[in-house]
């Protein structure tokens, strides 16, 4: 069962691009990215893409698939119309390189303004005791494979370059949930308040939880409810009443 | 001559999975100023593919368990061919590297008691793969990565926190780029023996632009050569180029006959073929069946572990409540044995419609707790192959997954013996896991030998008195290396070769005749066939320019790619026995005197030449560990130790090891 298929490839660098269109044969069970390596193999040698596992789970092959953020490697030729041009373009928040390939070093220099793990004093390695129920909200955000496709879908910083520098985009708030979660880091011993830090720091106000960045995360990553919304309780928390908050909270709580 | 960018560093660790950002961290820990320079981007390497977990004799799971156990099991999934030394410290350091992730931020799964759970594995006696769900990979990378920021974090805050470029002062990260040459000093004559290691040349993919960065000791990290096959488990990253550029610096790979097939990779569709699937859904309770729907893996328990495995269905059933007093099932064999079996199966007739075999946990496992511990098979073979592994049996078939030849090291330093100031660790270094790799053994041995290999490159660079001077000639030399497939003129009248259809060929060749069933004829095919390609690569010609090209990429990867299969199939068709990941038809049993030898290839100039070497004798309290009778089925009657020595004896270096709690 073949057939085939028009893709459309945005080609180009920094300086600009277009859009080129390629005929190319599909076969049964392929993904968008076996597509991109025939283009490679066939007709385009020097199209620009990045991949590593064919597996969705580096998190490398993020492009946009008809205006979609996605994994290439996760998209199947079979859930897209075989009479419509494929459009490929790459990452919309992010700047072109060349052709599929974005500058993510964004996200690199927000992973680094978040304080890593703190480990608690007095004890060693080998004497940590956590219960499974405890490190499982911090377990679902440790799945994220860093397609960055939350981070580009955010409309906080989609098509406002200017809040770059005050947002870390739902991954990297999610990073700081993260943190807040586990049930043996020493953040506060330590001096440092990471609920306020997200708020005051991370730009945790301008996500106004339109829930896009849990829409497209390949990892099906509950980043809205789970991660960001109890984080922005924890701060509400931290400004008005711990009671007030614990019972919203309870009321709040999604059952999935 | 083309521009170059010059950086300078103390230790320079090419690759950035498991092993290569632990060495980075530990040389950094060790004060000295850290380069790692990755194919991908940061967090992306091969390392978070491993799905079942990290062998630690931890005992959590089961109080028998000790680092003797440990060994015992990994020299007899090896078949005894595995340097030992390596094998006993990385069976005493695994558990503290695990303990010691924690204390990073790494949250596996638990036990009832709040420790690290421990999932059965193949060749495991005990639970023993600490593990987060079937993503412990990812677990690890990411772990690492975040503490490699955590000391950048430092270094930016010691300097006050105003100038961002002080984050990377001490451990610095060049990202999408790739070394070709390691740099060595000049001798006289200035040839490639002798001298000692003085940097690397590489470029960045992103801009094409070539670098070098001078230092005293570089670590290589760079996983393993699965590319050069058809149906693989690996990534695009996986071209052998540790390896490749090992021999070219002057330094020996040994046991490069040895490449693990592992038994379960997805089948179809085409597009995915070679996908691993976790061998955690046997550990977890998947049964294989062919298509008569039978437990076809008790009719292939071999010789040696005769005994060690349960004999019938009931019994393998109980196993996995009550694994005191029954015998694990044949489906948890080792790796090769497995995959093996399948290969029989599906030549006879009985393989699924597809060409693999059933591997079924839907029926063994309740849907919910399925989709608890193995979300992402669950994931995967929903969005990939569209089949609920809940409801029905998956299909699966070997895959070219690891290879456990390598680089020749010193166990204790990592250090290559030939070239001052080389260390390599990971898949990359040979010897830990003889013939054949236990399942779990990898990432623990990524953590062992990583900071072994950081530790002692540190050390190396530390104590030198002066900073070897890099050879510009060897960097002209690799810089035209570099640009050659973009050059047309290069190759007169004869065609030019498209890398992409190199690469395939080559990938089928491996396949086909160097592959999991090996016979002398089809090797010596595939060597006839490697010199074409060789020639043929020498014509590869590229379109475009440097900046993010693909195509180069491929071209230059294609040299590491065809070294390295041809040490495989040199070393193959010498080696005339069955041993692990090496199997012979036209020489099926094992051969206790090819279990004393240990093939090495080096680089002639312009081929590999593979020499047969001795093995060291194991030691006698390690021996002691196991039976007699056992014993002599792979060790022949004058290396059979003599009488029962004493119980085992310390023999640590105690500065390298930390507290021994695992010991
Ligand atoms: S929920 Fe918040 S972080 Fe997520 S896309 Fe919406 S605004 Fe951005
Ligand atoms: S949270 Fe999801 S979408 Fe965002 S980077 Fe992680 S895996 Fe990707
Ligand atoms: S290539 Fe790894 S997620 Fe697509």
């Amino acid at each position: 069962m073949t057939y085939q298929a028009e893709f459309r490839v945005w080609r180009g660098d920094s300086t600009g691009g277009s859009f080129e269109s390629y005929r190319v044969e599909v076969h049964e069970g392929e993904v968008v990215l076996d597509l991109v390596h025939r283009l490679q193999a066939t007709q385009a040698p020097d199209l620009a893409v990045r991949w590593n596992c064919k597996a969705g789970k580096c998190g490398s092959c993020s492009a946009e698939i008809n205006g979609r953020p996605r994994l290439l490697c996760m998209t199947r030729m079979s859930t897209l119309s075989p009479d419509e041009p494929v459009v490929i373009t790459p990452l919309r928040a992010f700047p072109v390189l060349r052709d599929l390939v974005t500058d993510v070093s964004f996200n690199y220099a927000k992973a680094r303004e978040i304080p890593g793990f703190i480990p608690p004093a007095g004890l060693g390695p080998g004497e940590y005791r956590m219960q499974q129920e405890d490190v499982e909200r911090s377990q679902e955000f440790r799945k994220c494979i860093e397609c960055f496709l939350c981070q580009d879908t955010c409309h906080v910083v989609r098509d406002h370059e200017e809040n770059k520098s005050v947002f870390a985009g739902p991954r990297f708030l999610m990073r700081v949930a993260e943190l807040d979660m586990h049930p043996l880091d020493a953040a506060a011993e330590a001096g440092l308040d990471r609920r306020a830090t997200a708020q005051d720091v991370h730009g945790l106000g301008y996500c106004n939880i339109t829930k896009c960045c849990t829409e497209v995360c390949p990892e099906q990553i509950r980043i809205t409810d789970n991660a960001l919304i109890p984080l922005k309780e924890r701060v509400a928390d931290l400004k008005y009443h711990p009671l007030v908050w614990l019972g919203s909270r309870i009321g709040l709580r999604r059952k999935d | 001559m083309t521009e170059v960018e010059r950086y300078s560093y103390d230790v320079v660790v090419v690759g950035a999975g498991g092993a290569g950002l632990r060495a980075a961290i530990e040389a950094r820990e060790q004060g000295l100023r850290v380069a790692v320079i990755c194919k991908s981007l940061f967090g992306k390497a091969h390392t978070v593919m491993a799905e079942g977990g990290i062998a630690a004799a931890m005992a959590n799971a089961n109080s028998n368990d000790n680092w003797q156990v440990h060994f015992r099991d990994t020299m007899r999934g090896g078949k005894f061919l595995n340097n030992w030394r390596m094998a006993e410290l990385h069976a005493k350091e695994a558990p503290d590297r695990v303990w010691e992730l924690e204390t990073w931020g790494a949250l596996f799964d638990r036990t009832k008691d709040g420790r690290i759970a421990q999932r059965n594995f193949g060749g495991h006696e005990y639970p023993r793969l600490a593990h987060v769900g079937d993503r412990t990979g990812l677990e690890l990378i990411r772990t690492l990565q975040q503490k490699v920021v955590s000391l950048q974090q430092q270094d930016f805050a010691e300097s006050g926190r105003q100038d961002q470029a002080r984050y990377e002062a001490r451990l610095r990260v060049f990202q999408e780029c790739t070394v070709t040459r390691i740099l060595k000093t000049r001798t006289s004559g200035g040839s490639t023996t002798g001298g000692r290691v003085a940097g690397v040349f590489g470029y960045a993919r992103e801009s094409g632009r070539f670098f070098t960065v001078q230092a005293p000791a570089v670590v290589l990290a760079t996983g393993g050569i699965g590319k050069s096959f058809k149906v693989t488990s690996n990534s695009w990253e996986y071209t052998g180029d540790g390896h490749a550029l090992a021999l070219l610096a002057g330094a020996s790979l040994l046991h490069m006959e040895f490449v693990q097939f592992h038994p379960t990779g997805m089948v179809w569709p085409p597009s995915v073929k070679g996908i691993l699937v976790t061998e955690s859904v046997r550990g977890d309770g998947g049964v294989l069946r062919n298509s008569d729907g039978r437990r076809f893996m008790f009719d292939y328990v071999p010789e040696v572990f005769k005994g060690q495995y349960a004999e019938t269905e009931e019994e393998a059933d109980r196993w996995y409540a009550d694994q005191e007093h029954n015998r694990r099932p044949p489906d948890l064999l080792p790796r090769d044995e497995v995959a093996r079996a399948i290969n029989s199966e599906v030549k006879a007739g009985r393989g699924t419609p597809h060409g693999g075999v059933y591997l079924d946990v839907s029926s063994r496992l309740p849907a919910e707790e399925i989709i608890r511990r193995l979300p992402s098979m669950h994931h995967q073979f929903k969005e990939l192959a569209d089949v609920d592994i809940t409801r029905e049996p998956m299909e699966v078939g070997p895959t070219c997954h690891y290879v456990m030849g390598g680089v020749e090291v010193d166990p204790d330093s990592a250090a290559t013996p030939g070239v001052p100031g080389l260390f390599a660790a990971g898949e990359v270094a040979g010897g830990m896991h003889g013939s054949n790799r236990l399942g779990g053994n990898s990432l623990s041995d990524l953590l062992v030998f990583g900071r072994r290999a950081g530790l002692h490159a540190a050390r190396y660079a530390a104590e030198l008195t002066d900073r070897p001077v890099i050879d510009e000639a060897q960097v002209a030399a690799a810089a035209r290396e570099a640009v050659d497939p973009f050059d047309e003129t290069r190759i007169g009248d004869g065609p030019a070769e498209n890398p992409y259809g190199l690469h395939q060929e080559l990938q089928q060749t491996m396949n086909d005749l160097v592959g999991i069933i090996r016979r002398a004829g089809e090797m010596e095919q595939a060597l006839d066939r490697l010199a074409v390609f060789r020639a043929r690569a020498a014509r590869a010609v590229v379109e475009g320019h440097r900046q993010f090209n693909p195509g180069w990429h491929l071209a230059l990867d294609l040299r590491n790619m065809l070294l390295v299969s041809e040490c495989v199939a040199r070393a193959a068709l010498l080696r005339r026995e069955s041993r692990g990941g090496h199997t012979r038809e036209d020489c099926p049993g094992m051969d206790r005197n090819w279990r004393r030898a240990d093939l090495v290839c080096t680089y002639t100039g312009d081929g590999i030449d593979v020499t047969r070497k001795e093995n060291g004798r194991i030691r006698a309290d390690l021996l002691a560990l196991f039976g007699r009778e056992e014993l002599a089925r792979y060790l022949t009657p004058e290396e059979l130790p003599l009488a029962t020595p004493g119980p085992p004896q310390q023999t640590d270096d105690a500065s390298d090891s930390q507290s021994g709690a695992g010991q």
